[in-house]
């Protein structure tokens, strides 16, 4: 087949398979389209079979760590972890909106790193929109706190975005390395949006809370032990050339075993909480995504990214990284981006990191948003409040974008 | 003469106040509403940074629903709390749920006397903050009467920051690469 009808095939059925999984029809689960179209792509020849097998041989103990992680999560709600953060979040700060703001960063930012941004968009945000609502203070600044927070804060570690765990298998940088350099630039994004929610939201952090009837609730000892136990094997199996993925399994091991025994989940909802149809997902999208690159779109990426790790390039990528984010989402565009700069050294996959992960705030959920806006309307019948949620987006990105880019920059010559 | 209508427009952080001063200012024989307005586009930013991730992990968990009994429930608290405070039993309830100033302006469209609104923001000092969007919304639109409230303690006409020494204000902008004469109240600063 031409290269040319190949990649528009490609490229639409790239649009197809992102469009259904934003827009799920009825429901059904994002692999729907996506599995039947990378088949198609095989069958078609578009993508040759063995150039699909090292692909999926590459993402496979990325996805399974993936999978773990999200057990792992899933798991520490059950422990009630969450409501435990959100209790001592609202005793915490004593009812004082600005005071429960900087529990909220700090609370987001760790469960961001450390548990993914996932576990803060789905299991943390609730629990802070119900910890807000109970102090009956306003819900806006600690909601969008989180939901910037589970994109800019995602910076840290392998395990804290998706979009890492590809850099992480793209750049063989160990975990301890990839932590201490992505720390500062960590530190600079949740800085930079402290500073602009703060102000941003000065006339809404008023009042002080509702207090009475406020009780700290036991913390889970045995999750928080184990979480913190995984974490410390991230980084030991790494150091011994072991992917970490084993920890991650092993933690969701250590908290799945009790907890099935003790009826805090069945057997079949830990089966559903890997989520395989999400697993395939991803696969089918990095098998779509290379068909696309190997006909002719690799190479244009590959001439718009600079291969240097000078500030100068950094920030390029990091820009182009992010506009590509809020263009196709940011999954397939680091998908897209990784192979292109995974030649060039770390600096450069870091920067396509800092731009796919922070980027996303600036249009909305930072991918596909007519799809999204339409999913919305349609759904709600009613006009998208959001035009506040777009000024944050185009007030925070730019400076977290550059100043996180800078940050990488300094520690690039600090961690070598 | 009729009972003068007034609404009190309720919002988390200030709404105690407001309430304690339409108690103060208002004849008791008053015809009291009390209005709250559920923000929808929190819940909406919530549900759609979980749509960003396509939907994956955690299945079976809705996060958007729970977002709207929350603050259903919460909102329906809020009201209680402030009928509770406002003491008047008969006091209208009235709950919405949308853009919260387009709710209020609507909810006080028609016969309506007085709307009692509460200022925002960090009071220990004044100045153009003390208005969020939505309330410098209301105060802009809304077809009634508006009662501008401190939530807390009013402060003192001191609490406004000194003019500042050596600069035009902002609307007295001077050409590039000219000089302006100094104002007069500068000048005479200086003598």
């Amino acid at each position: 087949m031409p290269s040319p009808i190949a990649e528009t095939l490609a490229v639409l059925l790239l649009v197809a398979t992102l469009a259904c999984a934003i827009v799920r029809p009825r429901g059904v689960p994002e692999a729907v389209v996506a599995v039947p179209a990378a088949c198609l792509l095989l069958v078609l020849g578009i993508l040759p079979l063995g150039q699909a097998g090292t692909e999926a041989g590459g993402l496979g103990p990325t996805i399974g760590f993936l999978a773990a992680v999200l057990v792992l999560a899933n798991l520490c709600d059950r422990y009630g972890l969450f409501e435990a953060a959100g209790s001592w979040m609202a005793a915490g700060s004593r009812g004082r909106p600005v005071s429960l703001l900087a529990l909220v960063f700090a609370a987001a930012s760790v469960v961001t790193a450390v548990l993914s941004l996932d576990a803060t968009v789905v299991l943390l945000t609730p629990v802070v929109f119900a910890t807000v609502a109970r102090l009956r203070l306003r819900a806006k600044p600690h909601v969008y706190a989180c939901t910037h927070l589970a994109n800019s804060a995602s910076l840290l570690l392998p395990v804290s975005n998706l979009t890492n765990l590809l850099a992480f298998a793209a750049s063989g940088l160990s975990f301890a390395r990839f932590g201490a350099t992505m720390a500062l630039p960590w530190l600079a994004a949740i800085g930079v949006e402290w500073l602009v929610l703060r102000r941003f939201f000065a006339a809404d952090l008023v009042g002080r809370g509702e207090t009475r009837g406020v009780r700290r609730l036991p913390v889970p000892v045995f999750a928080t032990t184990v979480v913190a136990l995984t974490l410390a094997g991230f980084f030991v199996t790494s150091a011994f050339n072991v992917s970490p993925a084993f920890a991650a399994l092993g933690g969701a091991l250590v908290l799945a075993v009790p907890a099935v025994a003790s009826r805090r989940i069945t057997l079949r909802e830990l089966v559903v909480s890997v989520d395989v149809p999400f697993l395939a997902f991803v696969l089918a999208l990095g098998l779509i995504v290379k068909a696309i690159s190997l006909h002719g779109l690799g190479s244009v990426v590959t001439h718009l990214v600079p291969g240097g790790s000078g500030l100068g390039s950094l920030l390029v990528i990091a820009v182009v990284a992010a506009v590509l984010a809020n263009v196709i989402n940011n999954l397939p565009a680091a998908l897209l981006l990784l192979p292109a700069v995974s030649g060039a050294g770390a600096g450069p996959v870091l920067a396509v990191l800092i731009g796919v992960n922070t980027g996303p705030n600036l249009t909305y959920v930072g991918s596909l948003a007519t799809l999204l806006w339409r999913r919305v309307l349609i759904r709600r019948g009613e006009e998208l409040p959001i035009s506040e949620f777009l000024r944050l987006g185009a007030i925070t990105v730019p400076p977290v974008l550059i100043t996180a880019t800078l940050a990488l920059w300094i520690s690039l010559r600090l961690v070598g | 003469m009729t009972a003068m209508r007034i609404v009190v427009w309720v919002v988390e952080g200030t709404w105690e106040g407001c309430v304690d001063a339409a108690v103060e200012h208002f004849p008791a024989d008053s015809e009291f509403a009390l209005l709250h307005v559920t923000p929808s586009d929190v819940a909406e930013a919530a549900d759609a940074a979980s749509v960003g991730l396509f939907g994956r992990g955690f299945p079976g968990r809705r996060p958007n629903r729970r977002y709207d009994d929350i603050a259903a429930d919460e909102g329906a608290e809020l009201l209680a709390a402030a009928a509770d405070r406002l003491g008047h039993a008969d006091a209208e309830l009235i709950s919405r749920r949308g853009r919260v100033e387009r709710e209020v302006v609507s909810a006080v469209a028609e016969g309506v006397d007085v709307l009692v609104v509460a200022r925002d923001g960090d009071h220990s000092r004044l100045g153009p903050k003390s208005l969020a969007h939505a309330t410098r919304f209301v105060v802009d639109h809304a077809p009634c009467a508006v009662m501008l409230v401190w939530p807390d303690e009013t402060p003192g006409i001191d609490s406004i920051p000194p003019p500042k020494h050596g600069h035009p204000p902002e609307h007295e902008h001077p050409p590039k690469h000219e000089r302006p004469p100094p104002p007069p109240h500068h000048r005479h600063e200086h003598l």
